[in-house]
């Protein structure tokens, strides 16, 4: 429930207590080695941490950014940030709910959070009230029952280092791509699970549990493991806009499934969009991949993307594992001056791999929005099969929605599917439901989820239904 | 209950309805016939809200309310409902999730909670049956890939369900093979009673054979032309409409 996810949020706000390694020591904007070994010390880290961020670093020297998307943005100045922040001082925050935009109050208000933890959202300098302690201990000891490990990033690294330092970069490698480098020499958190061999996790896992580990900084990094035949689904995100200070958002997820695995990432993005003309949103790039590395494995994305100014991000699967699966159902929605040019990567290398691809794009206002898919099926993936539905609605007449779809067939004994289609809400339609009774917010809210809906129905039910309140308050006065 | 008075529109800078006056009252059934480009599509677009429509003379006053003030919903919530003669597809949409917010729409702007589901499935169910149309329309698309009868019989349904104080019906006729025919019809008398009324346009006397009207009116270049009870409308499939036009209006 939406609540839920607002306490969750309520409660990263409250981290002194609970991060012991993080201190407020903020070190001065730009990137060099002795800020990555700060931030490896920082973090307690051992050498061989620091050895792979460092090395990370350097392939990034050599690196440029990448200008193929359909973005458009000015240029990022990377010496102009600080790769190591503590949370900022209460006395630095906003001291009242009235030092803080009002249409972002208005928006927490129509999605129905309670007051008391709007302000924690807007990030106003408030205690949080909630009792953290007891649900994270409850919630341990009962992953710990059936031996599943669930902590931040850090804390893997220092008390799992054998299981981190054989996953860790093996789905996406420090050089991968220009913002995967920049996130592998910097990261400050993020999650790491491991689900042990024929276990499957007793409870979703969302990072509303993962107190101590809250802060989600900048360049945040995810590993989730699932050994043979275990299975865990995992939740990523929030449904309420938050307010956050950084610009640049570079994070990478790595997901690996052994024989039999099956992982399930859900993702519900609403960063702040920037206000009207575009300013102040954050620009969120990222590199999402799963390793479906055994055979018969399962790797499933779903994900809904409504907040940022600029989403570059691609969540892919490898499917190396004989018979393995991999899937991707979006739903992106831009509106403002919103950009974003997101889609998947469905790699077959195994044989008889399949793979679908849902993925709808919302586009209003004066943003616009690409889709850009892969699918690469490699000579020796024969029987393989994909699908691919690919769809647009635009509404009114300023936006625009683009199509990349690329396929590499490697063999003839594979079967390919593409679906595409480009539709508007036309004035008609609304005419109809209007004349029906229903208002035109409503009626539009009526039209985009029923172009959502193959997607909606595999997101967690609590989310669906947050995820379809919150695209009617994006899509918001976006007609007429 | 529908006082139209003096109506002039105009499409486009171009003058359509020069001075429609006309007042149902509730239980009567109206029938508005008329060669094409009389008006009959503009007068049906002016009542239901559409745009592009302007009225540039003339009152229209629904159940004691001006009508031009109401938004398009409001109409519909306040009780007049169109049924197109071509309904718009609403892929993704499907048909109950539109019965469903439309009648909640309606309840709510007057006051009352939504419809609990059980209730709502046991009206749509009688509704649906009566129609002669099978439960899987329900969860189809809006309209979508939907056949010129199975449109208008959704067009009916949704009256059904939605109970107008007025009824809209234009060119509900058209496209129609007589079985569906007969069911439209039989759906639309059903709504008959002496609270509501009907207004009906229809380029062909055969819907009446099957719908009675209280009284026919004969539209020519914006101007009711002519009035009288449901013989005039057999008079006009004898005659054509020539004769009307030659004769100086009443």
């Amino acid at each position: 429930m939406a609540t839920e996810a607002m306490e969750q949020l309520a409660r990263r706000e409250y981290k002194q207590g609970f991060v012991t390694d993080i201190e407020s020591d903020t070190v001065p904007p730009g990137l060099d080695e002795s800020v990555i070994a700060f931030i490896s010390q920082k973090k307690g880290e051992p050498q061989w941490m620091l050895d792979w961020r460092l090395e990370a670093y350097h392939q990034w020297l050599k690196m440029t950014s990448p200008s193929w998307a359909h973005l458009d943005y000015p240029p990022i100045d990377y010496q102009a940030i600080s790769y190591f922040s503590a949370p900022k001082k209460p006395e630095d925050r906003p001291q009242s709910l009235d030092e803080v935009d009002p249409k972002l109050l208005e928006t927490y208000e129509k999605l129905g959070i309670p007051l008391h933890e709007r302000a924690a959202l807007a990030g106003v300098a408030v205690d949080a009230v909630f009792d953290s302690v007891s649900v994270t201990t409850t919630f341990r000891e009962k992953l710990a029952e059936v031996g599943v490990i669930f902590c931040s990033i850090s804390e893997a690294i220092r008390e799992y280092p054998e299981l981190v330092r054989q996953h860790l970069g093996t789905v996406v490698p420090q050089g991968d791509n220009y913002f995967a480098a920049l996130n592998s020499a910097v990261f400050t958190d993020g999650s790491f699970v491991y689900i042990p061999e024929g276990v499957t996790c007793p409870m979703e896992l969302s990072t509303y549990f993962r107190i101590n580990a809250a802060n989600t900084g900048q360049f945040e990094r995810t590993l989730i493991v699932c050994d043979k035949r275990a299975q865990v689904s995992y939740l990523e995100g929030c449904t309420a806009p938050q307010r956050d200070e950084n610009q640049l958002h570079a994070a990478v997820v790595e997901l690996v499934a052994l024989e039999d695995a099956y992982i399930k990432y859900s993702t519900v993005q609403n960063w702040y969009p920037g206000d009207e003309d575009g300013k102040g949103g954050i620009y969120n790039f990222v590199t999402k991949r799963g390793d479906c590395r055994g055979d018969r494995s399962r790797i499933s994305w779903t994900q809904v993307e409504t907040g940022s100014a600029i989403t570059w991000k691609y969540p892919s699967c490898l499917l190396r594992g004989n018979e393995s699966k991999g899937e991707f159902y979006s739903v992106a929605v831009t509106n403002g001056r919103q950009q974003a040019d997101t889609g998947t990567k469905m790699i077959h290398i195994g044989k008889n791999t399949s793979s679908t691809i849902v993925s709808k794009g919302i586009a209003a206002g004066k943003s616009n929005q690409s889709y850009r898919g892969l699918v690469k099926v490699s000579p020796r993936a024969t029987g393989s099969r994909n699908f691919t539905q690919c769809d647009s609605l635009l509404i009114g007449d300023k936006c625009g929605a683009h199509t990349f779809p690329y396929q590499e067939i490697g063999n003839s004994r594979s079967t390919i599917e593409h679906e595409a289609t480009t539709s508007k809400i036309g004035d008609d339609q609304l005419f109809y439901c209007k004349s029906r009774g229903i208002s035109e917010e409503d009626a539009v809210s009526m039209i985009v989820n029923g172009f959502c809906k193959d997607v909606f129905q595999e997101l967690p039910m609590e989310f669906a239904v947050e995820a379809e309140a919150l695209l009617s308050v994006t899509l918001e006065g976006s007609v007429g | 209950m529908l006082e139209i008075k003096d109506l002039h529109a105009t499409v486009e800078g171009n003058e359509i309805l020069k001075g429609i006056t006309l007042s149902i009252k509730p239980g009567e059934v109206h029938a508005i016939m008329g060669p094409n480009g009389a008006g009959k599509s503009t007068l049906s677009a002016v009542l239901a809200g559409r745009d592009g429509y302007e009225v540039t003379q003339g009152t229209i006053t629904f159940d004691g309310k001006d009508l031009m003030e109401m938004e398009v919903e409001e109409r519909a919530q306040a009780g007049l409902l169109m049924g197109f003669q071509y309904p718009v597809e609403i892929p993704g949409v499907k048909n109950i999730y539109l019965l469903k917010s439309a009648l909640n729409a309606q309840r709510a702007a007057h006051g009352l909670d939504e419809m609990p589901a059980p209730e709502f499935m046991k009206l749509i169910k009688e509704k649906i049956a009566f129609m002669k149309m099978d439960s899987s329309f329900l969860h189809r698309a809006v309209n979508e890939g939907f056949s010129g009868g199975e449109k208008k019989r959704n067009e009916i349904l949704q009256m059904l369900v939605l109970q107008p104080k007025l009824a809209l019906l234009d060119e509900i006729d058209s496209g129609l093979d007589i079985d569906a025919m007969k069911v439209v019809a039989e759906g639309v008398n059903s709504l008959r009673d002496e609270n509501r009324a009907i207004l009906m346009v229809t380029h062909y006397q055969r819907l009446l054979d099957h719908i009675t009207p209280d009284q026919v009116h004969v539209l020519i270049d914006g101007r009711i032309a002519k009035s009288g009870d449901r013989h005039l409308a057999e008079e006009l499939e004898a005659r054509g409409y020539e004769w009307v036009i030659e004769e100086p209006a009443a």
